[in-house]
């Protein structure tokens, strides 16, 4: 079980990510050439400006308006994406798999920043709960992504820090990760990826055409 | 929770108009519009919404109804067309119904949320997407679909049939030639370097604008002249029900015009909207590149002619003036520090309003809103308090509107929220305040 999850399941996870984003981007940019009218408005200058003023926080009013959401927003985020491509553990597979290496995050810090993001979540999940405007338009599945979202991290913790049988909950761990990756380019989590490419066309909307700012 | 009384409101443009819609025509219509329409950008847009609300405190409708989370912009596409999405076209009359009160009424596609969503997610292009589907199932408020019939039958926007059109420029010109000896208003003359354009409520109702062009022009010594015939109006509330062959059929006209009469560029009024038509909508649809010659606002030309010393400001008004930045000429065009200049220039006394520039709230009337006429106007008045709020705190006298509808939106607001001000356009104060030829200076 342990070799099966270890190997050829996190191979199916990542060809699965690895295809499944390039797939999206592929069928949309076609289908985005039928409308005539956006590949000529997107605009690289405006579109990475846009993109500078809303990925630095508090370089734009809506973050500047709600700072402890933007640093819980921030802090998230960055841990989200960091923590699995840094983290020791994940360091030693990649060299083995691929034979390539980076810098990785001490434990400690590691640790803390699996707990910013299970932090983060919970706060997601209490402001989905409490701020009408965001219960408004929540469903279900809303509240299922949180949870995928986290599990890897709950189970990568408690593995690292032996609760419960290391072992299963390791086994536990990659299967959450691996459906975590599986799902980003077909769920909601694909924000993950259009992120770049709406702000960037707001952008250019804004910035080439309107001669305004968006930010 | 949306408003009891909003959803009250009698309108046979949409009451009248659901009874009798079927199930397959309705899901021929929303399939036909989804998939031949912005299908890249909906889908993106749709699925890239996390549904974290961080747009609600853009929008001016959701803050002046106490933050009703139903007036927020994400909650008015989940109750219009991610529903038409999800059920894949398969809704009802009372559900077109709904969508259409929220999308002509409850949005006024002023683009303000899309500076706030972190994605940049254009909530007034999918509110402008109901809008079409709601025009081709014929549910549009009567009020606004009067004026895109006007359009449709007389080109303008108003009804006004040609002997009025020149009789009142005639008019007009008798009354600028008594304030500028020898002002004209020159019709249709070929290869004139500007043509201008207005809306029609101008030659309507508010005729000495027109005057007051006269003035300006032949003070800057402008070679200008506007066209005998239709294609003279500018402004295009097609573009806002939905009926975008007859926007395109408007526009087109209005270039048309210009290039016959082989002007260099088009000067229009102070409208935002005609703007926005004219420079954007009209020629996206007709597939154009972009305008065929340059068509330069008001706020542009007004700045212009200030600046380079064509005309000259005599006395500055007195009073304390503010001003509102109309969405579509400042979100959509950047006009705003020009605007400013112009403000400062010409008044003694400027009090800016805070938020400013593109975060400026729109004045609740614009796309198409206001043209939804009176039975829609308490529904306008509240949500505007924001905007009532934001006037009062300057504590100016004066509100400069540099746009139609902004004009007669916030002239709702004076009266609705007893601002004791009042409102202006800008060439109204520029003839009071600049140099006339032959005054003795
Ligand atoms: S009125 Fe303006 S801010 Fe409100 S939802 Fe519509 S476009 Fe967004
Ligand atoms: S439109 Fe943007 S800001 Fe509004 S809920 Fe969706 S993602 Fe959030």
């Amino acid at each position: 079980m342990f070799e099966f999850v270890r190997g050829p399941l996190v191979w199916i996870a990542f060809i699965v990510f690895v295809g499944g984003v390039l797939y999206r981007l592929v069928s949309t940019a076609i289908l985005a050439g039928k409308e005539k009218t956006v590949f000529p408005t997107m605009d690289l200058k405006y579109g990475l400006r846009s993109l500078m003023h809303w990925i630095v926080p508090f370089a734009n009013r809506n973050t500047r308006m709600r700072p402890i959401f933007t640093v819980v927003s921030f802090a998230f985020h960055i841990c989200l994406l960091a923590t699995p491509m840094f983290l020791m553990g994940h360091a030693v597979l990649w060299k083995e798999s691929w034979g390539v290496s980076w810098w990785s995050l001490p434990p400690a810090t590691a640790d803390v920043m699996t707990l910013v993001v299970v932090f983060g979540c919970v706060f997601f999940v209490l402001r989905r709960l409490t701020s009408p405007e965001v219960r408004n338009v929540t469903t279900w599945k809303d509240y299922a992504l949180v949870l995928l979202v986290v599990s890897p991290f709950i189970t990568g913790y408690a593995a690292h820090q032996q609760w419960l049988d290391a072992r299963a909950m390791l086994i536990l761990h990659i299967i959450c990760g691996a459906l975590w990756l599986v799902a980003i380019p077909f769920t909601r989590l694909s924000h993950m990826i259009w992120f770049a490419f709406s702000r960037a066309y707001m952008g250019s909307e804004f910035g080439a055409v309107r001669n305004a700012r968006d930010w | 929770m949306a408003d009891k009384a909003d959803r009250e409101v009698k309108d046979a443009g949409l009451d009248e108009t659901t009874k009798n819609l079927s199930p397959e025509r309705i899901e021929a219509v929303i399939r036909q519009v989804l998939d031949t329409r912005a299908s890249a950008r909906l889908k993106v847009y749709l699925e890239t919404c996390v549904h974290c609300g961080l747009c609600s405190d853009a929008c001016h409708h959701y803050l002046s109804r106490d933050k009703d989370p139903d007036f927020a912009p994400v909650a008015k596409v989940k109750d219009t067309i991610w529903e038409m999405v999800k059920r894949k076209g398969k809704v009802d009359g009372e559900f077109i119904k709904n969508a259409a009160r929220i999308a002509f009424i409850e949005c006024g596609a002023c683009r303000r949320c899309s500076m706030y969503c972190p994605f940049g997610i254009d909530i007034a292009q999918l509110i402008m997407l109901v809008r079409r589907i709601c025009s081709l199932l014929g549910v549009v408020p009567q009020y606004l679909q009067d004026t895109t019939n006007s359009h449709a039958a007389t080109m303008n926007q108003m009804w006004v049939q040609q002997d009025e059109w020149i009789d009142t420029l005639m008019w007009q010109e008798e009354e600028a030639s008594m304030e500028v000896p020898k002002a004209r208003i020159p019709l249709d003359k070929e290869g004139a370097d500007c043509m201008y354009s207005v809306i029609a409520p101008e030659p309507k109702i508010l005729a000495q604008l027109i005057g007051n062009m006269a003035v300006i022009f032949k003070a800057a010594g402008e070679d200008w002249t506007m066209p005998s015939t239709d294609g003279w109006d500018n402004s295009n509330m097609a573009m806002y029900s939905g009926d975008f062959e007859v926007m395109g059929r408007v526009e087109r006209l209005h270039w048309e015009r210009a290039m016959q009469l082989r002007v260099k560029k088009i000067v229009m009024g102070e409208c935002g909207h005609a703007f926005r038509g004219a420079v954007y909508d009209g020629p996206k649809w007709l597939g154009w590149q972009g305008t065929p010659i340059p068509m330069v606002h008001a706020v542009e030309y007004y700045y212009d002619i200030i600046k380079s010393g064509r005309i000259k400001i005599r006395e500055k008004y007195k009073e304390p003036v503010t001003v509102q930045d109309p969405c579509n000429i400042v979100r959509g065009r950047g006009l705003h520090h020009k605007l400013r200049y112009i403000m400062n220039e010409m008044c003694e006394d400027f009090r800016d309003v805070e938020p400013r520039f593109e975060h400026n709230f729109c004045c609740g009337a614009g796309g198409g809103i206001i043209n939804c006429g009176p039975p829609w106007k308490l529904a306008r008045m509240k949500s505007t308090r924001v905007k009532a709020e934001q006037f009062a705190r300057t504590g100016a006298h004066t509100i400069v509107t540099p746009c139609h509808n902004c004009h007669s939106g916030i002239e709702d607001i004076i009266k609705h929220y007893k601002l004791g001000m009042h409102i202006s356009f800008i060439s109204e104060i520029l003839v009071q305040t600049m140099e006339l030829p032959g005054d003795k200076a």
